[in-house]
């Protein structure tokens, strides 16, 4: 089940191979709930809004897909070129409490978990990067900060995910 | 009216109409949803005590997902922010972003800041409860833990809680004048606060004239004979509580050179390949500064360097001792340890042997401390923690806790931040359950402020902050500064007013 942000109409999701959104469609936010297992089911929104966004025919836009801290996914469509902490903010994200700092390497915030084969394709980590990233709550060994990761062509279709949330006893999470 | 105004008009009432139902309440037509001034009677009202991160994340939270909850933020200081202000180092202007988070959260049409009310003073708990459907502890810890060695009161001995408020310009520590005039400082604690006073103490002045740290200080600095500082811990290299970038700044520090002692480090690199990688990053990048030897460029640096700081390892204060004349600290005398377990349950004890260190300067990083503010409110005094569960205070029903006050002082802000998301999670969760009572007609501000009225208490709204900004900015601008702080509380007040 998903739900279109712009007419709030529902949607059903079916199964397909490729994660790409159909030009001459206007590429909107969308948001699905899926199980906190790693389902891959994509929505695919082929209403016609009235106003078109103007580059979507002449700009390639490059897929992203977002789990935040609840399990919810959203899939952007976005250019290269801008950091995956600009994602979040411009595209207004759901992510609690995501780029403290405003990317300027003072807190982990903006932590995201690749999927291994993305991670290895990216620029290694800079030890200023990797020295924030240590105290990041839920560290994974193909965890990045999101401030320092620009979208480039070859990430079409990656998939990036917070920590899931953890509540213990006590109720509290990352703590140092 | 003409039909083009009237169709203005029915195009102005639908959109108030989709938009409200859109907020999901019934707003008056004065204007665009959430900037209504007049808030709906059946709104809840929730109280929070202390204007620092704590404080403010639990409002952003509040506000954010619940469209109905209006939200007060009570400080005792004319200025908010808190540690953001007042604690984070002046040479970590980047931490301070968070401002501008805080900023858009006061700026909220359901949000508002009250300056300079003390809660415990001016106005109880109590009272705050009755005005309020909920009220939120988020006050921080304002004292710290003491040594309790003898000659802790000397001339020359100092927390760093107050030595870090002297430097960021905190109004109760400005008359602090420490004595830099010695040539060694020892720090006892090796926690980034510890790091951040070894850092300011051996900073260049011409790095630190471009922060925002405090004139006073600055002079002071200029003119400090302090050359060496020692940043002693408990226990050993595999226990320091600092994290790498501050101690990355220290390695890297201009004009200064580690010195310690390579005894202290026999059998850690060893234990490298069993350690996470946070703690196998520090540990190496400490062994790297403690008992590698240079390369080259980095011998004549150092050779160069006319300061020098260190870490020394499993020393504990035993006495600050005294000068001749009884009056300042020369020294301190330190008890010797050595190890005992393994792991999470390492602990320091004592061999029976004592060191005497030479100093003239003694600054105490062991840890803030909470206070109890108001007898209203349960307090665990060994713990110095609000007992809670979750964020709800035991046996309270209305109080909520958020922050240090919650948990105890420690962590970054983003700790901080999660911690108030969970405050303010559990606190609207009982709002949808119904354990929160908000159908009942509360006063809010408007009762607290008719309270604050009768006892001459003059709250200081957001933009009147605004006001002292902009003042403590322009002067910062005249010496190159991003702004020069007030340190004077009713000098903060008069610019308020103005």
């Amino acid at each position: 089940m998903a739900r279109c942000l712009y007419l709030g109409s529902f949607l059903f999701t079916k199964m397909v191979n490729t994660p790409r959104i159909s030009m001459g469609v206007k590429t909107c936010l969308i948001k699905t709930w899926t199980p906190h297992s790693q389902g891959k089911a994509i929505t695919i929104h082929s209403a016609i809004h009235s106003d078109s966004e103007k580059n979507s025919l002449s700009e390639e836009k490059v897929i992203i897909h977002f789990i935040n801290q609840d399990g919810i996914r959203t899939t952007t469509a976005v250019t290269e070129g801008q950091t995956l902490l600009d994602v979040v903010v411009n595209k207004n994200l759901d992510i609690s409490g995501f780029g403290a700092c405003e990317g300027t390497l003072a807190c982990s915030t903006c932590h995201l978990i690749f999927d291994k084969t993305f991670y290895e394709k990216m620029e290694p980590t800079v030890d200023e990067e990797m020295d924030m990233l240590d105290l990041a709550y839920g560290l994974t060994k193909t965890s990045r900060l999101g401030c320092q990761v620009t979208v480039q062509k070859w990430m079409d279709g990656m998939t990036v995910q917070v920590p899931q949330e953890v509540r213990d006893a006590v109720g509290s999470k990352g703590s140092q | 009216m003409s039909t083009h105004k009237a169709a203005l008009c029915k195009v102005q009432i639908l959109k108030l109409f989709l938009t409200s139902a859109r907020c999901g309440r019934i707003t008056r037509f004065h204007g665009v949803c959430g900037l209504s001034t007049s808030t709906p009677a059946s709104s809840a009202k929730v109280c929070i005590v202390g204007g620092g991160p704590a404080g403010f994340y639990t409002a952003q939270h509040l506000v954010k997902t619940r469209t109905d909850v209006q939200v007060d933020i009570y400080e005792r200081l004319p200025v908010p922010f808190g540690l953001v202000r007042f604690g984070v180092a002046p040479d970590h202007p980047e931490v301070k972003n968070v401002i501008n988070t805080f900023t858009q959260t006061a700026q909220h049409a359901r949000c508002s800041f009250h300056g300079n009310v003390r809660v415990g003073k001016d106005v109880t708990v109590e009272e705050l409860q009755e005005a309020y459907h909920a009220v939120v502890l988020s006050y921080g810890a304002e004292g710290n833990r003491t040594m309790g060695v003898p000659g802790e009161d000397l001339a020359g001995v100092y927390s760093a809680k107050d030595f870090v408020g002297w430097y960021n310009g905190l109004p109760r520590n400005s008359e602090l004048r420490p004595d830099l005039s010695c040539e060694t400082a020892v720090i006892l604690g090796q926690g980034n606060v510890a790091l951040d006073v070894a850092r300011i103490l051996l900073s260049p002045v011409d790095i630190l004239k471009k922060t925002d740290i405090t004139q006073h200080a600055l002079d002071a600095l200029a003119e400090s004979s302090v050359r060496r500082v020692l940043i002693v811990g408990r226990r050993g290299p595999l226990q320091v509580a600092c994290t790498i970038k501050e101690l990355r700044e220290m390695v890297n520090l201009p004009g200064t050179r580690p010195e310690m002692e390579a005894s202290e480090f026999e059998g850690i690199a060893e234990t490298l390949k069993s350690l996470a990688r946070p703690r196998k990053r520090l540990t190496e990048l400490l062994l790297k500064a403690a008992i590698e030897t240079p390369g080259e460029e980095e011998l004549e640096r150092r050779n160069r360097a006319e300061r020098a700081w260190g870490f020394r390892f499993l020393r504990k204060p035993l006495e600050v001792l005294p000068s001749t004349d009884l009056i300042r600290a020369a020294g301190i005398r330190l008890a010797v340890n050595r190890l005992e377990g393994d792991g999470e349950g390492v602990r320091a004890v004592a061999t029976g042997e004592v060191e005497d260190v030479e100093c003239g300067l003694v600054i105490s990083s062991i840890g803030y401390k909470s206070l109890l503010i108001d007898p209203a409110v349960p307090f665990d005094a060994r713990k110095a923690i609000i007992p809670n569960t979750m964020g709800r205070v035991q046996q309270t029903a209305g109080l909520y806790c958020s922050g240090w006050v919650k948990r105890g002082p420690t962590g970054v802000i983003a700790t901080t931040m999660n911690d108030s998301f969970d405050t303010a999670r559990t606190l609207l969760q009982d709002i949808g359950k119904g354990t929160l009572d908000v159908s009942t007609v509360k006063p809010g501000s408007q009762g607290v402020s008719t309270l604050l009225e009768k006892r001459g208490v003059k709250p200081v709204s957001f933009s009147d902050w605004e006001k002292i900004d902009s003042e403590e900015t322009r002067r910062g601008e005249i010496k190159g500064k991003p702004r020069e702080k007030m340190l004077d509380v009713g000098e903060m007040l008069q610019v308020a007013r103005a």
